[in-house]
Formats: structure tokens, sequence, C-alpha cells
């Protein structure tokens, strides 16, 4: 963990401690926001503990995306299987989570390593939709297990048990989950930063600038990609895993196509190929997706104000100006895709340049 | 008997209308080698100018007929406005641009229409059904989208073999750059494939309307079903694009008629019935996996 906080000197160092030092002591100043009623404790932590686990699902994409240039479109299928392994098993009475985490992160990764190994041998866009295509024979699986709710899903009456090392039920269960899932966070980012600037990562990265160059030096590029292929579905997994146990629930909404598409904008907003990158476009999605709306309504009313001032009674009810603020969405999109024409870094680039190029 | 044929009509007209969307996304797709995830929305937009025109002109033929130039007029400004700059990006960056179009689509009509479905009403004279053979009734409106179907398959074989644009439209798919040097307009012909792409999915679409409802979203699955029609078809391919839509047509069509029968055998009766939507769902994703794995550039694919 030390080597990745040491580089202090650049802005791009002390950003990234800083927004790992704001995350991780959130439980400690989130009562301290409540009082000061900008926004309710509860409602804090679990919005945060949702951004912990899918910044961990996009940083397992990063690892091949951003380094490894493999375009996967079916990401968000390894959170539908973390997450079913630990439904179906908790729907069966077995609620042990030392037997429910390992199960999760194994059936991800056998599935990545069978989706790998199909898929890896395509190129460019077939291989966008490959990975889609069995995302989506995953999600109709889901969608036909009738015993374990179908398309509607299903409630998870007990969360996973660390032999009671970890509350699961009461007021200090949302605090405990947040400090575990910040952990993992922390646990994941690094191993990918040792997996990264390993002979492995050097060998995956040489592969996405040039795998022909690669391949005469005598690498094997279709092992090393699937192996991170393996790797990616894995952690990808764990994440699952623990959004189930957040949200108490699952369904075959959380392996959705659009899902997937999520994640990629997440690692592509927060800078692909950047190592807290997925962290920064996890928060940055889920905040807009959350205040979005609430900071239109302060934009609109600045407008309306300003063209009342123009026009007097002209400009109409502020409510029904305020009413556009229902559509958020739009400029979500717009945000989107003024991001892919004119900022290709993402946020990370923002903060200085990255040490990798 | 009676069932299979009456569903085997089912699959074909299915077929033609995914043709109709698959087809203007594999001349995008092989021309501007753009991945346009938004393709649904023009199917989206056209059945809601459709249900709006068919309101306000009190005719379905007409309503139809007014939709398809107002879905050419928004591809037009969509390739002008936001797509023409994509085409020199990677398909990452395709992904995710016309994944925020998608978006901005999705709540537009929101804002527009409001958020409930909207229903087309047919006329009388389609929506009563026409005796195929005198004990064989089928409904009218779903043989007039197989004739009118079929129809636009003809003529896009027509356009695209037999005609100057479609001559361009065929150099464009094995070499943009060569076509530039012979001095044809390149950035006019791309418009025009992006706006017959548009009135064909808005066509698919306005005629799906009156069998399933206009709802927000509507294009976002049927995408991605038209996506493996083209990558089983092979990217840049008419040909393949009409004969996987066929496969896939019959496929989602018997499956969903013939499988619930089947596995009620060996499951209960309402098991069986969401397993077989989901089972031939299935089949189609392990048809397309198969098909790529045997042939990486699809059936009929000339380019990787």
């Amino acid at each position: 963990m030390t080597e990745l906080l040491t580089p202090f000197a650049t802005w791009r160092g002390r950003i990234a401690a800083l927004v790992l030092v704001l995350l991780g002591l959130l439980p400690l100043y989130a009562p301290w926001l409540d009082a000061a009623g900008i926004i309710s404790q509860k409602f804090a932590l679990t919005l945060m503990t949702r951004v912990l686990i899918l910044a961990i699902a996009a940083i397992s994409l990063n690892l091949i995306l951003g380094y490894g240039g493999i375009v996967s479109f079916g990401h968000a299928v390894y959170i539908g299987l973390g997450g079913y392994a630990v439904g179906i098993m908790a729907h069966h009475g077995v609620t042990n989570g030392f037997l429910q985490f390992p199960v999760a992160i194994g059936l991800s990764a056998l599935f990545a390593l069978a989706i790998g190994a199909l898929s890896l041998r395509t190129r460019g866009v077939y291989f966008i939709m490959i990975t889609l295509a069995f995302a989506q024979l995953v999600y109709y699986v889901g969608v036909g297990l009738e015993p374990y709710g179908g398309d509607d899903g299903l409630t998870i009456n007990r969360r996973s048990d660390f032999a009671g090392l970890l509350p699961t039920r009461g007021p200090d269960k949302t605090t405990a989950f947040y400090v575990v899932s910040f952990v993992v966070l922390l646990l994941v980012l690094g191993l990918v930063h040792r997996l990264v600037n390993s002979r492995f990562g050097m060998a995956l990265r040489g592969a996405k600038s040039n795998e022909q160059r690669m391949q005469a030096l005598g690498m094997p590029t279709f092992r090393y990609r699937l192996t991170a292929f393996v790797i990616a579905g894995a952690i990808c997994g764990l994440a699952g895993a623990l959004l189930a146990n957040h949200t108490e629930f699952i369904s075959p909404a959380m392996m959705h196509w659009t899902r997937s598409g999520d994640l990629i904008v997440m690692v592509v907003l927060g800078g692909m190929g950047s190592l807290l990158g997925p962290v920064y476009g996890a928060v940055a999605f889920l905040l807009l997706e959350e205040f979005l709306p609430g900071l239109l309504k302060v934009v609109l009313t600045w407008l309306h104000d300003g063209v009342a001032a123009v026009l007097g009674p002209g400009a109409g009810a502020l409510e029904s100006w305020l009413r556009l603020a229902e559509y958020w969405q739009i400029a979500l999109g717009a945000i989107l895709i003024l991001v892919v024409l004119y900022a290709r870094g993402g946020i990370d680039s923002l903060f200085g340049r990255p040490r990798h190029g | 008997m009676t069932l299979l044929i009456e569903q085997t009509l089912n699959g074909i007209q299915l077929g033609l209308l995914m043709f109709l969307l698959a087809a203007g996304l594999t001349l995008v797709f092989g021309i501007m080698d753009l991945v346009n995830l938004a393709h649904g929305s023009l199917y989206m937009f056209g059945a809601y100018f459709c249900a709006s025109f068919t309101a306000w002109t009190d005719s379905f033929v007409l309503g139809a007929l007014l939709a398809l130039p107002a879905a050419l007029l928004l591809g037009v400004v969509v390739e002008i406005v936001v797509v023409r700059k994509l085409y020199r990006r990677d398909h990452l960056d395709h992904v995710l641009a016309t994944f925020g179009l998608i978006l901005i689509a999705n709540d537009l009509v929101r804002a527009v229409w409001g958020p409930d479905g909207r229903r087309i009403p047919l006329p009388a004279w389609l929506n009563q059904p026409i005796y195929l053979t005198p004990d064989l009734p089928y409904p009218t409106y779903r043989f007039a989208v197989i004739v009118v179907g079929a129809a636009v398959a003809l003529f896009l074989y027509w356009l695209v073999t037999r005609t100057r644009t479609g001559m361009w439209i065929r150099a464009g798919a094995s070499n943009r750059t060569m076509i530039g040097a012979l001095g044809i307009n390149v950035e006019a012909l791309f418009t025009l494939v992006f706006g017959l792409g548009a009135v064909l999915a808005a066509l698919a679409g306005l005629m799906a309307g009156p069998i399933v409802t206009v709802s927000i979203g509507m294009g976002d699955n049927i995408l991605i079903l038209a996506f493996v029609i083209i990558v089983i078809g092979g990217i840049g391919s008419i040909k393949g694009a009409f004969i996987a839509a066929m496969i896939v047509g019959m496929i989602d069509t018997l499956g969903r008629a013939l499988l619930p029968d089947l596995l009620k055998s060996f499951l209960s009766v309402t098991a069986a019935n969401t397993a077989a939507p989901a089972l031939s769902s299935m089949a189609i994703y392990l048809l397309m996996a198969g098909v790529l794995v045997w042939r990486p550039t699809g059936l009929f694919g000339a380019r990787g």
C-alpha cells in the first residue's frame, strides 16, 4: 500500500491519496454531515457502499479494458454470477460467508475462463458482440430461473455470515459493511497495482499496443489475455457477491447489457489504464446519477430568474421550469458524449500526466 | 399443423422486421465502420412518430407515411450533429457516445410523449383475419407486415445491386479511401446511408408498433438482437443479414410457441411457460457464439 501512496510529489498522487482518505474516513465524518443537515448518515453510507462496490467492478474491467485493450461488453455478467451464487446459497440456508464468497469468485472465474477461451479468438467488433452475447445468454438463464424468482429476482433474507465477525443486522451493519467494502477495495487496488507492474502486466500492456511484436518476442499473448480476463472476472464476481449482500436482493437486471455499458462508462469517465481512474469514474457516475436532478434544479432556478429579470412574468412559473429536471438523463447522455468527443483521458488525466503512457 | 403454419408465418414476419432493423445497422457498420447502439432509438422514434401522426390524421397508413420522412430528418440531424464526429474514432468511443445517445433518446421520448406506453390503433380493414385457406385464418395486419417487409427487402436488393447509389455503397463497404479518391462525395454518401438506416429502423418500429405496445426503451433489447443478426450474417453483408434475420426470427417464434408443450412433459406448467422464452432467447445467443467460434467473421463477412 505504501508504494501506492508514496508519489506525493505529483498532484496526481496527492489527489489519489486525498480521494482514498476521504472515502476511508467517511464513517467518521458521516455523523457530522448528518448533524449539519447536509445528508443523512445512513443514506450517505448506503450510497457510498454502492459506489465502492461498483468501483471494484470497474477496476476489474479496467484491468482488461484499460491495460489489455480488451473491450468486453458483458462484464456485468460476473456481478450477476457472484450475486446469484450468494443469493441462491442463502436461499437454501447456506449463509456461511467463508463458503459463499469463494463459490461466487470461483464461479465467476470459471465462466470467465469459458467465455474468454471462446471469445478471445475473435477481434474488434466481433469480440465486443460475442462478450455481449454470452452476457445476454446468462441474463436469460437468470430470467428463466423460476425457482429463484425469474425476472422478478430474489430477496436475500440473511446476509453472509463471517463467523459472527461482522454484524449482519442492527444499526452497526451499514457502517461495518462500508468498512469491509473499503478494505476490499484497497486490497483489489493493491492486487491490480502489483499485477500491472509485474512482468505479466508489462506483457499484457505490450500486447495492447503491438500484439505482433509481443508474439515475435515469444510471448504467448493469448494465454496472457485469457489470464487477465479470468482474474478480472473473478474480481468482478467478488463485487457481485458484495453487491448482493449490500442490496439484499438479486435479479437478472444486475447483469442486463446496459449495466455492462455503465461499467464501461465508469472506466472511460475516470480514465482508462490508470489505477484509480475507475474509482473516480464510479464516484462521478453514481454521484451524477444521484445528484444531477438536484443540480439541474439549481441551474434551472438561476436560468428562470435570469429570464424573469428580462421578460418579467413572460418567463412562466418556476415549477414548469423545474419539471425539466426530471429529464436529467438527457444531461447525463450529453456529458457522456462530450467526454468521448473532447476529454478522452477521463477525470484522471485532469490531474496531470499519467506515469505510464 | 395449423399452429405450425401460423407460427412459421409469425417467424417470417418477425424475421422480416428484424431484417429491416439489421439492414440499416449492417450498412452503417459495413460502410462507416460505426457501432451504432442508438439504432434501437431510431426504431423507437419511428413507432412514436407513427403513434402521433396516426392520432393526428386518424389514419394508420397516413401516419406511417408521415413518420418515415420525420425519421429521415431525425437521422440526418443526428448524423450531422454527433455521429459524423465519431467516424475517425475507435469502436469503444462509438459504443460510449451512442450509449449516451440512448440515454438522451429515452428521456426525450419521456419528456415529449410521457412515461406511459401508447397503442397504435389499426383501421378496421387491417384488424380482421384473412383466410389463407378456408380453415386457416391469419391476422391481416401481420400478413401486411410480411408483404411490406418482403417488398422493402426486394427494393433494398435492387438498390444495392442494380443502381449507381448501390454501387457506391458497395464500393464504400469494401474500400472507403478508394471511393473518396475516385471523386465520390463520401461525406454526403455517409449521411445518405445513415438516413436510409434511420428510415428502415423507423419502418420496423412503426410496423411493430400495433403488435407490441409502443414504449420507452422498446428498441434497447431488440437492438441487441439486431446486432446478433448482423454478426451472424457477417458485418456489411445485406444477404447475410437477411438469412440470419430469418433464422433468428424462426428460432425465437417457434421456440416460444413449441417449447412450452415440449417442456411441460418434464416441468411444471408455470416453469415451462417462463423457461420457454428464456430458452429460445438463449438458443439465439448460443447460435451466434457457435457461428463466431466456427467462422470468426460471420457467415458472409468479408472483413474482420
